[in-house]
């Protein structure tokens, strides 16, 4: 066996006349955590999905350990764990039947299944709600109950589409720092985030996807170096002075501002410098900012540069989408919305 | 030998595992029952109305098209046919709540028998629709229905009613995964029912309809089956109407199965 967990190449799928993946390629060595991290409708879901072998690709092929994703199935479901963007447990059965259940259809023998329920129960503090029907779960206790299934068959590979949409502030930390202790016992994790912190938190390599293509695929913090060490951000009061404060750098400095309303937003490699330079032009033209801000790039700001968009945009208006329809927003290819 | 991943001891991989995943599933389903009681009601209050209605109401007036027989002995065949095909649409609504809440994307990453989730669903409809038969055969008989035949052929009568709902859960299976949302899976399968079951000889011989609908009404499944029944239970041409009835059962079967699978394999 390879020390590549994850290989993926060309991979390509099409729902329709939607192109959901256009051939992406990336690699996840065995024992890290890998980001895919994108805005909805990205393809990450659809990515998750072949490595899951939920879904046959249209073209390109994946292999998880060394094992074909369409040929060997079967063996390769043996190996991983997937947790969905939904908790996917029956609200009827019990937290432990539950796990019961997914530790059965894991092959694993009823005693294995039983005692590995009892021993994900207590390490995700479900014990004192294990007989009570899942229904009566917080949203909180349902995503852990629904990771701990990923989990019932000890998998090599574990996939996380989402893990934390919905969970509150405790959660999504306690949920981080499981991750990390999976990381530490030498599993391999793939997780997608529309939060860029997430990734930046968790993911040892990131491959930013927009539009079924993956348009970059590196560290962190060799992504941050990429844009530039420092952004500068400018309040300008008014969204009139902000479009004059941005044309004017635009022209003298020549430098890309970004106006978000009465804010213009500038990445720069030597940020001493350019903030001299900023501020001088500015208060020459009469101009001078109501507020600064000088600060690290985040991922949203990479995504930015490296999109053309910001991944919270969408990720808001996802999730006003998925807050207005009955259930499950955008769920299933064919109600897939276009990149 | 067991398969070992990661030090996990597995069941091995053999020729059982469908049946062992199909009974997990099986299992799984029956507990919904046990945990929403309000599951049952659909299948259980509303054939016991039925019963009430069509009896006490429509009967004075129905009687008269049946001459011979009690219209209680007539309806009762009928109604448990009826039972099962109003049952199955738990099937729809039931897949399309898994498919909704992300359940089968979960057992589609899981080492399991493809086939399991079908067959579970379709199982425990099956041992649904025994503990209901029962019960409405036990209502039946205390609103007066009488065998005329005998005890084994009133139970070969109930056999082919499970046979027939069994494949019926197979065709709302398939309605349910084609629709994937539990609301629209029971809009989508009344229409699909209800020309089934009314224009039938479920409750009314098929003389009483007009010339036009009598053709599909002698012949679909829901009437050939309740015929086979009746005939089985109070007497009559059994015969013919029992074959046509298993020519149905194994006909939809040999459509649907495969069609359902390919739908499960398909759905996300």
């Amino acid at each position: 066996m390879s020390d590549t967990a994850i290989l993926v190449e060309g991979l390509a799928k099409r729902f329709g006349d939607v192109v959901a993946l256009d051939g992406i390629d990336f690699q996840v060595p065995a024992g890290t955590v890998f980001g895919l991290l994108g805005p909805n409708g990205a393809g990450k879901t659809t990515a998750i999905r072949i490595l899951t072998t939920i879904l046959a690709p249209d073209g390109g092929r994946a292999e998880v350990l060394g094992l074909d994703v369409v040929v060997q199935a079967d063996d390769v479901r043996y190996r991983i764990g997937l947790a969905g963007q939904y908790a996917a447990i029956d609200p009827n059965l019990t937290g432990r039947e539950n796990l019961r259940l997914t530790g059965r259809l894991a092959q694993l023998p009823g005693a294995d299944a039983r005692a590995r329920a009892d021993e994900l129960l207590e390490r995700f503090a479900l014990t004192d709600a294990a007989d009570r029907p899942a229904r009566t779960y917080s949203g909180g206790m349902r995503r852990r109950l629904d990771v701990a299934a990923a989990l019932v068959q000890r998998p090599q590979v574990v996939f996380l589409d989402e893990p934390t949409t919905g969970l509150d502030l405790p959660s999504r930390n306690a949920l981080w720092e499981m991750i990390r202790e999976l990381v530490a016992d030498g599993t391999t994790v793939l997780l997608t985030t529309q939060y860029l912190e997430e990734a930046d938190r968790l993911a040892e390599r990131i491959a930013v996807v927009d539009g079924g293509k993956v348009i970059a695929n590196d560290t962190p913090a060799a992504l941050k170096a990429q844009l530039g060490s420092t952004v500068i951000e400018l309040g300008m009061g008014e969204a009139a002075r902000a479009l004059k404060a941005g044309d004017l750098l635009a022209e003298r400095l020549r430098t890309r501002p970004e106006r978000d309303g009465a804010t213009v937003r500038l990445t720069s490699g030597d940020g001493a410098r350019q903030l001299i330079d900023v501020l001088r032009l500015l208060d020459d033209h009469q101009l001078a900012p109501t507020t600064l801000a000088v600060r690290e790039p985040s991922m949203d700001d990479v995504f930015l540069a490296l999109t053309g968009h910001r991944a919270e945009d969408e990720a808001a208006a996802e999730g006003e989408a998925a807050a207005a329809g009955p259930g499950r927003a955008g769920r299933g290819p064919g109600r897939r919305g276009g990149p | 030998m067991s398969i070992t991943t990661a030090g996990v001891r597995r069941v091995p991989r053999g020729p059982l595992r469908p049946v062992r995943d199909a009974l997990a599933v099986a299992e799984r389903n029956l507990i919904a029952y046990r945990r929403v009681p309000q599951l049952l009601v659909f299948s259980t209050i509303q054939p016991v109305i039925f019963v009430l209605l069509f009896t006490y109401v429509f009967g004075g007036a129905v009687q008269s098209s049946i001459p011979g027989i009690p219209y209680v002995d007539y309806l009762m065949p009928g109604i448990f046919v009826q039972t099962t095909v109003f049952g199955a649409i738990g099937a729809a609504v039931g897949l399309a709540t898994d498919l909704k809440s992300g359940l089968l994307e979960r057992f589609r990453s899981l080492p399991m028998a493809r086939s399991a989730v079908l067959a579970g669903r379709t199982g425990a409809d099956l041992a649904r629709n025994v503990f209901v038969a029962s019960l409405m055969a036990a209502v039946g008989f205390l609103v007066g229905f009488r065998i005329h035949t005998g005890a084994l052929a009133f139970v070969a009568g109930m056999l082919l009613v499970l046979l027939f709902g069994y494949v019926m859960s197979w065709i709302f299976a398939t309605v349910g995964l084609a629709v994937g949302d539990p609301e629209t899976a029971q809009a989508a399968a009344f229409p699909v029912m209800a020309p089934l079951v009314f224009a039938s000889s479920a409750f009314v011989p098929v003389s009483s309809m007009p010339s036009w609908l009598q053709p599909f009404a002698e012949h679909q499944p829901v009437s050939v089956t309740a015929s086979a029944v009746r005939a089985l239970m109070i007497g009559g041409p059994t015969t013919s109407y029992v074959l046509q009835s298993l020519a149905w059962c194994v006909g939809i079967l040999l459509v649907f199965v495969p069609v359902a699978v390919r739908r499960y394999r398909r759905s996300v």
